[in-house]
């Protein structure tokens, strides 16, 4: 069985098509990061590890009312406290719910939250409980997550930025590196856009999908070489759209395969995997559309940019070629 | 050749054989619940998994340096009455009133009212005495002498403090019966612990256990060892007075058997654990160990008293009702003196421990805590595994489907490359986190790529008409290439992800790596044995089936 066997698609001539598709949603991601900015002070909703505060993650025996919690806790003088059913093809039997309180702005009454939702609970509504999961988060350490984060992600894509000059050229790096951006811009556009909450797993995730985006430029960065190298007659967009069309069946398998075990996690995985696997589902997609869609258009757009204004083409195969 | 096949088919059944026995150890049995039993003995599961707290603690370690320079004023103030220099105050400029207070500078100590007559004299008696510790500024016309500890003494009395408190909490964890408890500094912030109990619902009891004082005293002896409590009351005529106490311990250290001995001691303690800053194993100048220990400017004070009232007589530490050493009162002592007895090396390390750790050097502050019931860790288990599963099965199908024989070299490499990732993590002890069984399925995912990249290019050099040898060589020629740069890059990602991440997180980049680094050695080595066996096999003319 073969799906590709002798493609010969013009993927450079469908290039405008291409940035429109990015751009619409980018552009729909920024804009609902900035609603989301203008509403809650963050461009994504935060989970409770980079925000504060406190959470607790509640299994009734009964089906929750969300109404009757909200009353309770507002009798116990809980103010600010938000609801949040879970819903999931869980293990355990569902009817469970997750109460989180807002973060305090010093850690002197951190534990208080805990103890007051559930003291409200018992003492204001009548349904069993068991408690499944607590978080208590103070600011200090949420502002160190929210740095760390911040650095390892700056990290992760210089380490791409000058590993990649290192075996191709700085062009490829470039280009390869805007593609990793244009795909954490779109993921994390879809977390605002779905109004989910992003926490240290989910970064984690994204890194991994820069890193994984990285691998697919890559395949097509090392074919665009390998081609360069034995073809002399050819003009770039050609040998571009080729080494495209050679490597499309290995780049659709694999990512259709990753795609099929990531979904799998989505799917079967788990609550507390949630956000993980929405964005390794979300990410795998955009990562491959963009190897094809935005780090090879740039190459080309990059020599052609260079050739308008009278320089010497400098896109050879390696250091020492010439093209 | 057929040699040569030979031999690298033996390396990997031993590869497989080793991680075989990484996963399951030595089984007591075969059934499912034998196996699944050695499974849990050897896999080392994360707190998301296991269920159980964790708590990141800031010490206070400002207050540490606080009592220090409490007790460096005394004691300037103790050298130069002494020395006969007169001065009208010794004090801190900026004291420390809260332990987050960031004015404060409780490492400056200013001495004040001196004359110039003396100056030299205070000069040389403060050189002698505190230049190792502190930098001596002043001594000018206005009289005014500034002594500022010394930044690395600072840092190390820091970095020491942590420590401490790192032992005191897992004393006092010890106390509660966890198992594996882990107990570090926090790497994130500055001077912060780690607490990660494992199976601990009751978050509420750890933490007051936590931040208690233990109840640590010294007691005068009034007489003792005794073989057992009427011998001990025999010795006061029948009946223990109401200011004197019968309490156990387990045989003198100085006698050196373990029997249990009874002493009678002073009702009223003469130094309580929160007393004692510091204890430290040392020796003195015969060579003999001792204990080295520091007490609070007060304490010190009571201790004088006492201690100058006794020499020559015994006083015994009394730890959780229980004697745990008795000494001797060699000379007075004011707040820093040292314990003398015929103690051993261990020994020494132990009483010097108890000391230090039955009393908190700073206070501790909770940053964050969060408890994993064992149901929901139960429940993730589940999930994840399931997930993985469902990936596995997924992906071998479609892989038997599409390339056909070689497919079956796929999913072999594929169920190979599973087997080491948990060898690996079994053998090494290295901890699975649910994000790290996301790694597992992310691995099978990505690990099978390799095989793509390779089929696929043997499948181009078929279609350019090579004979089935020359395009399998071709096939991995240049397929690996190009599988050590994707490998090489989702690895820098992992290990950026390991160095920034916290505990769940560092298992998902484990996972990830080991699987990668598992799939370099199954993909290309393993696959080419396997294709070179069926090579072998083949008539000449026939193609590969792929």
């Amino acid at each position: 069985m073969e799906f590709f066997r002798s493609v010969n698609v013009d993927w450079l001539g469908k290039k405008w098509y291409f940035l429109a598709f990015s751009l619409i949603f980018s552009i729909a991601g920024v804009v609902s990061m900035g609603m989301h900015w203008t509403q809650i002070g963050s461009p994504v909703p935060l989970s409770v590890d980079f925000r504060g505060g406190t959470q607790v993650q509640v299994q009734f025996a009964q089906a929750p009312d969300e109404d009757k919690i909200r009353q309770a806790t507002a009798a116990a003088g809980i103010k600010d406290a938000r609801i949040q059913p879970i819903q999931d093809v869980g293990a355990s039997g569902g009817n469970e719910v997750l109460i989180s309180l807002p973060e305090q702005h010093d850690e002197t009454s951190l534990d208080q939250g805990r103890e007051q939702i559930v003291n409200a609970l018992h003492a204001h509504y009548g349904n069993p409980f068991v408690v499944r999961n607590v978080m208590v988060v103070g600011p200090t350490v949420g502002k160190q997550l929210e740095k760390q984060a911040g650095l390892a992600t700056l990290y992760s894509m210089l380490g791409m930025l000058v590993y990649l000059w290192f075996r191709f050229q700085l062009i490829y790096g470039v280009a390869a590196v805007v593609a990793c951006f244009h795909d954490t811009l779109i993921t994390v556009g879809f977390f605002a856009l779905t109004n989910q909450e992003i926490s240290l797993t989910v970064i984690a995730a994204i890194l991994t999908l820069v890193g994984y985006s990285m691998n697919d430029t890559i395949v097509v960065f090392d074919r665009i070489r390998e081609n360069l190298r034995l073809s002399r007659r050819e003009t770039l967009p050609d040998v571009v759209n080729r080494s495209i069309n050679q490597t499309l069946s290995r780049t659709v398998l694999t990512s259709g395969l990753t795609f099929l075990t990531v979904l799998s996690l989505y799917v079967f995985g788990g609550q507390v995997l949630r956000g993980f696997s929405f964005a390794l589902v979300v990410g795998i997609l955009i990562g491959t559309y963009s190897s094809i869609a935005v780090a090879a258009p740039m190459l080309v757009a990059w020599q052609e940019w260079r050739a308008s204004k009278g320089k010497t083409v400098v896109l050879p195969a390696s250091k020492r070629g010439r093209v | 050749m057929k040699k040569n096949l030979k031999s690298k088919v033996a390396l990997i059944v031993a590869v497989l054989a080793i991680c075989v026995y990484g996963i399951f150890g030595v089984p007591s049995g075969f059934t499912g619940k034998d196996l699944t039993e050695a499974v849990a003995k050897r896999i080392h599961l994360g707190l998301d998994l296991r269920g159980g707290a964790h708590l990141i603690l800031q010490v206070e370690v400002k207050e540490a340096v606080n009592a220090e320079t409490d007790n460096t004023v005394g004691r300037i103030q103790q050298d130069l009455k002494t020395a006969n220099l007169s001065f009208t105050q010794v004090f801190k400029p900026y004291p420390l009133t809260r332990p987050d207070d960031p004015t404060a500078k409780p490492e400056v100590i200013r001495l004040e009212g001196t004359t110039q007559a003396q100056a030299s004299s205070v000069r040389s008696t403060l050189d002698t005495k505190y230049s190792n510790e502190y930098d001596l500024a002043g001594g000018g016309a206005d009289n005014t002498w500034t002594l500022t500890m010394k930044p690395t003494i600072e840092t190390a009395l820091e970095k020491k403090t942590v420590q401490q408190a790192i032992e005191a909490i897992r004393d006092r964890v010890d106390s509660l019966g966890v198992s594996e408890p882990l107990i570090q500094e926090y790497g994130l912030g500055d001077y912060q612990i780690l607490v990660e109990l494992p199976g601990i619902d009751d978050l509420d009891r750890v933490k007051s256990i936590i931040q208690s004082t233990a109840r640590l005293e010294i007691h005068a002896v009034v007489g003792g060892p005794y073989k057992d409590e009427a011998e001990a009351a025999a010795s006061v005529g029948g009946v223990v007075p109401s200011d004197q106490v019968m309490v156990h311990g387990s045989g003198a250290l100085a006698t050196g058997s373990d029997a249990d001995s009874v002493y009678i001691l002073q009702r009223v303690s003469v130094v309580a654990g929160s007393d004692f800053r510091s204890a430290d194993p040392g020796t003195d100048q015969n060579g003999l160990r001792n204990v080295r220990f520091t007490l609070t400017n007060e304490a010190g004070d009571k201790f004088y008293e006492y201690t100058s009232a006794n020499v020559g007589r015994a006083m015994a530490v009394v730890m959780g009702g229980r004697v745990r050493e008795v000494a001797n009162i060699k000379s007075a002592i004011r707040d820093s003196g040292q314990i003398d007895g015929s103690f051993t090396a261990d020994e020494v390390t132990i009483l010097s421990k108890m000391l230090r750790t039955g009393a908190l050097p700073a206070s501790l502050n909770y940053l964050e805590d969060r408890t994993v019931g064992a149901s929901l860790g139960a429940d993730s288990i589940k999930q994840g595994v399931t997930a993985a599963i469902v990936g596995i099965l997924v992906v071998m199908a479609f892989m038997l489907v599409y390339y056909r024989g070689s497919g079956i070299n796929a999913d072999l490499a594929l169920f190979l490359n599973l087997v080491i990732l948990l060898g690996f993590m079994g053998a090494s002890g290295a901890t699975l986190t649910l994000p790290g069984i996301a790694g597992v399925i992310l691995t099978i995912g990505m690990g099978v790529d390799s095989n793509v990249l390779i089929f696929e290019r043997i499948r181009e050099e078929v279609r350019a008409g090579k004979a089935a040898a020359a395009a399998v060589d071709q096939g991995f020629a240049h397929a690996w290439v190009t599988i050590v740069d994707t490998h090489v890059t989702t690895i820098v990602s992992a290990a950026i992800l390991f160095l920034f991440g916290s505990g769940p997180v560092k298992g998902f980049a484990v996972t990830l790596t080991i699987g990668l680094a598992a799939n370099l050695f199954t993909a290309v080595f393993v696959s080419r044995v396997i294709f070179d066996a069926h090579l072998n096999k083949l008539k000449p003319g026939e193609l590969v089936s792929i």
